[in-house]
Order: structure tokens, then sequence, then C-alpha cells
């Protein structure tokens, strides 16, 4: 579904990837995991077109995301087709970024209405909908600025899957929660994980949550993979040093 | 009766002035719109994509607020005649003013539109959104209510410039009190009004700006 060739990524003098290389088949939940600025975020900014790789190329759903065709010749992507293949992709912020000028129904209809082309009637009702399934449904009328971070962290899951994408990118969403809103993020998620056929890609720092929706997980550093496994092998028996350290740090710091 | 200030004076001469306060008005109010919707236009292609297009735009701006509006409103209403352009006074004063302060309003508007955060622009791109709907229904409509107040506060400052029309012959508040004053040789009550006028609308509509101030700083 997704495959990174060799992808190399710098801001300024920080090489944020180096020669990246990785595999996602179709329905693969795959966490991502390591310390800050080991170039994981950058992986689905890239992927959601909001940064632009240095070289390789990046496939999804077989399609170049990074290059096209122009006159037998391969070019880097221009504004046009990068619209035509991130539509497959959905994303979710650590910050939400709900638009705050919106009530939560015209959250969910905006894009699908101006970019898919529903009705407005078919647009409200899938938003209703996906609203029930993360709880929400009685704040459809709600501005974002009324409710609870975990409650707009909900409704982005839901604006994301309105467009019904085949990857989700799922960007440290629980990072900016009070711990006690954590769980019912979580939830929503593992149900999408389990009922739905999405790609996912998951940013995080909870490693429970990893080790319960990950088919694979993978350990980062300093912009390379360090190790990848299942999350069964990897959080209880991981082959590198590194991990060893990583993960020993984060579960001291609760 | 005082012979400093006479009320009959004031009573002869509050007609005339009253009209020289609704041409203040009406120029104030066009131009108004104008810097409004110009300023927005000069804010949009001052970042357009095109170099040529947003360095012209800069060109412009710079232009026109490194210079005096009384130098734009001899432009307007002198050279551009030369040009087969010949409008009335008010309407060269009002395009002057107009587009004098929509280099500022310009401005205004960039920072308003800078206040929007970049996670906004990137769930547009997230949802694929259509660049004209980026920015009719989510960049303009966070960046606008931002920058009322500012938009005030220039509408202020352009209903007192606009008595500068009168170098052109606009019988605004000031040229009537002028025309007043010279034809009687009484100064105190036409120019005393005058200032009232200004006063009366002044004091009260930046009242109303704070007041607006206050509460976008407490919506953001």
């Amino acid at each position: 579904m997704i495959r990174f060739d060799k992808v190399v990524k710098r801001f300024g003098d920080n090489v944020v990837l180096r020669e990246l290389d990785f595999q996602v088949r179709p329905g693969e939940h795959v966490c991502l995991i390591g310390p800050s600025g080991s170039g994981k975020t950058t992986i689905l900014r890239l992927l959601m077109t909001l940064e632009r790789v240095d070289s390789g190329t990046i496939d999804v759903g077989g399609e170049c995301l990074t290059h096209m065709q122009h006159r037998g010749k391969r070019v880097p992507a221009d504004e046009k087709h990068l619209r035509t293949v991130r539509k497959r992709i959905g994303m979710v912020f650590q910050q939400f970024n709900l638009f705050p000028n919106m009530k939560v129904l015209q959250n969910l209809t905006e894009a699908p209405v101006r970019v898919l082309g529903l009705s407005r009637d078919q647009a409200e009702q899938r938003a209703l909908e996906l609203l029930e399934m993360v709880g929400l449904r009685d704040r459809a009328d709600a501005h974002p600025s009324q409710l609870s971070g975990g409650q707009q962290q909900r409704v982005a899951i839901a604006r994301a899957l309105a467009m019904h994408p085949d990857v989700l990118l799922l960007d440290e969403v629980t990072s900016a929660l009070d711990p006690e809103l954590v769980a019912d993020v979580l939830n929503v998620l593992k149900d999408i994980a389990k009922t739905t056929d999405i790609t996912m890609l998951i940013v995080t720092h909870e490693m429970g949550f990893a080790q319960d929706v990950a088919d694979r997980v993978l350990m980062f550093d300093q912009g390379r993979v360090v190790e990848q496994a299942a999350p069964g092998k990897l959080f209880t028996d991981p082959d590198q040093q590194r991990t060893r350290d990583f993960l020993r740090a984060v579960l001291e710091r609760r | 009766m005082n012979d400093k200030w006479s009320w009959d004076y004031v009573a002869e001469i509050l007609p005339d002035l009253l009209r020289g306060l609704l041409v203040t008005v009406q120029a104030t109010a066009l131009g108004a719109i104008l810097a409004y919707a110009l300023g927005l236009v000069l804010a949009l292609l001052r970042r357009s994509q095109i170099p040529v297009l947003s360095q012209l735009t800069w060109a412009f701006i710079e232009v026109i607020r490194s210079t005096p509006l009384l130098v734009h409103i001899y432009f307007v209403f002198n050279v551009l005649p030369q040009f087969g352009i010949t409008l009335s006074p008010l309407t060269s004063g009002v395009l002057a003013i107009g587009v004098h302060y929509a280099c500022y309003t310009a401005e205004v508007y960039r920072a308003g539109i800078d206040g929007v955060p970049r996670g906004q622009w990137e769930a547009c791109t997230a949802l694929s959104l259509p660049r004209g709907r980026v920015w009719t229904a989510v960049i303009l409509p966070q960046a606008i209510p931002r920058v009322l107040p500012a938009l005030g506060n220039y509408t202020i400052s352009m209903y007192k410039e606009v008595p500068l029309m009168f170098a052109i012959g606009v019988l605004d508040i000031v040229g009537r009190a002028q025309e007043a004053a010279s034809e009687s040789f009484r100064a105190v009550e036409p120019y005393t009004i005058a200032g009232l006028f200004f006063l009366a609308l002044s004091y009260p509509a930046g009242v109303l700006v704070r007041r607006l101030e206050r509460r976008v700083g407490y919506a953001q």
C-alpha cells in the first residue's frame, strides 16, 4: 500500500530521514515509535504532502506520490498530481486542527461535499453516522471551542474518515490531551482498527495502545529504522540495545 | 450677547455645515468600502505564487505608503485628466483616500491571514479542499474577525482625513466652515462646530472599536 524507497529528507543541515526504505501492506496497522526528532512525524507529513522529499520516492496504492510522468520523463509531482494521490490519504493531527469557524457537523461535511461531490444530505447523514461511532452525535451543532480536547480529537478522527481514506495517518493524536481523555480517543481508534480495512500509520508514545492495535512496530532513531517486529516481540524481547533503552525511558516516565 | 460667540450666526451656518458633514460621511463610507475591498485584493496579490505579481504589489504598497495622501488626491484630480480620466472632486477624493488606505488595510489583512495557525492550512491539505474553498471557508472567516478592530481604527482615521479633499474643492465639513469663515470674517463658530462634528462621531466610534477589540481578544 505504501512504499518508501531511499527517501531522504533534510531540514537545512539536519538530515531527518536517511535513505529510508519501508513498506506497509494494505490494511496493515503500523506503529512508529522512537525518540522525538527521529523522523517519525516527518514520514506522515511526507505522505500527507505537507513536506516534499529531497530524494527517493514514495508510492501509495501503486501510484507514485512524489513524482509523475511528464512528456515521457519522470519529474517531481506538481500540485495537481499531489491532489489526486493524496485524496486516498487522511490525517489526524496532534493539535486536532478542527475548523473553529464551523460547527462540528460542517467540519465533517465540508470536504465530502466540496471534494467528493456528495450532496449535502448524503454528507450530513454520513457525518452523523461517524459522530455516532465516535460517541458525539449529540454534539453535531456545537462549535469545536465548546468541546473538550478529547472530544475535538474524536471529531477530527470522524472528519478524516468522512473522506473514505484508504490510508489513515495518526500523528501523536493523544499527546495534547489531558490523561483522563486519552482512553476515549484510543478506544475509538481501536474500534476503527478492528472494524475497517483502512491502512493505519500511527506515531504514538502510548505503548499499550501500540501493543493492542499494531501488526508491526517500527523503532526509529536518527532517521533510520533501528528495528521492526510484531509488538509482542518488540516490546518484550527487542534485539537492539537502542530499543531497550528507549522503551525503558518511556516506561519510567509514566 | 457675547460678541465672541453668536448663536444666531451658528443657526445661520448650521445647515451648510450639516451638508458638509453629509459629504464627509459619504466620502468616508465610500472610501472605506474601497479600502476594505482593494486592501484584501492587494493582500492576496502580495501572497501570489507568481513572483512578478507579488513584487509589483509590494512596490505599489510601499510607494503609496511612503507618500502623502494630499499628493494622491492632487494626482487623481489633476494628473489623471491628462490621460483622459476626468473625475469629479468627490470621486477623485474617494478614489485617492480609498487606494491610499487600501495599502494600509492590506498590511492589516496580511497580519490577520498570518495569524491563522499553520495547522488550519495543513488540515485543508489533508482534506484536499480546493484552493478557493480554503480561502473562503477556512482562512478568511478566521482572519477577518481579528482584523475588524484595526479596520475600524483606519476608518476613523479616514474620516478625519477627508478634509484634505477641500484642496480640490470638495465641500466637506471643513470646507463649509472655511467658506463661512471667509464670508463673514467670523472664525470661532464654524471651526468650533466643525471640530465638534468630528469629535461627535470619532469618539463613540473609537469606544466601539475598543469594545470590539476586547471581544475579538476573548474569542481567541
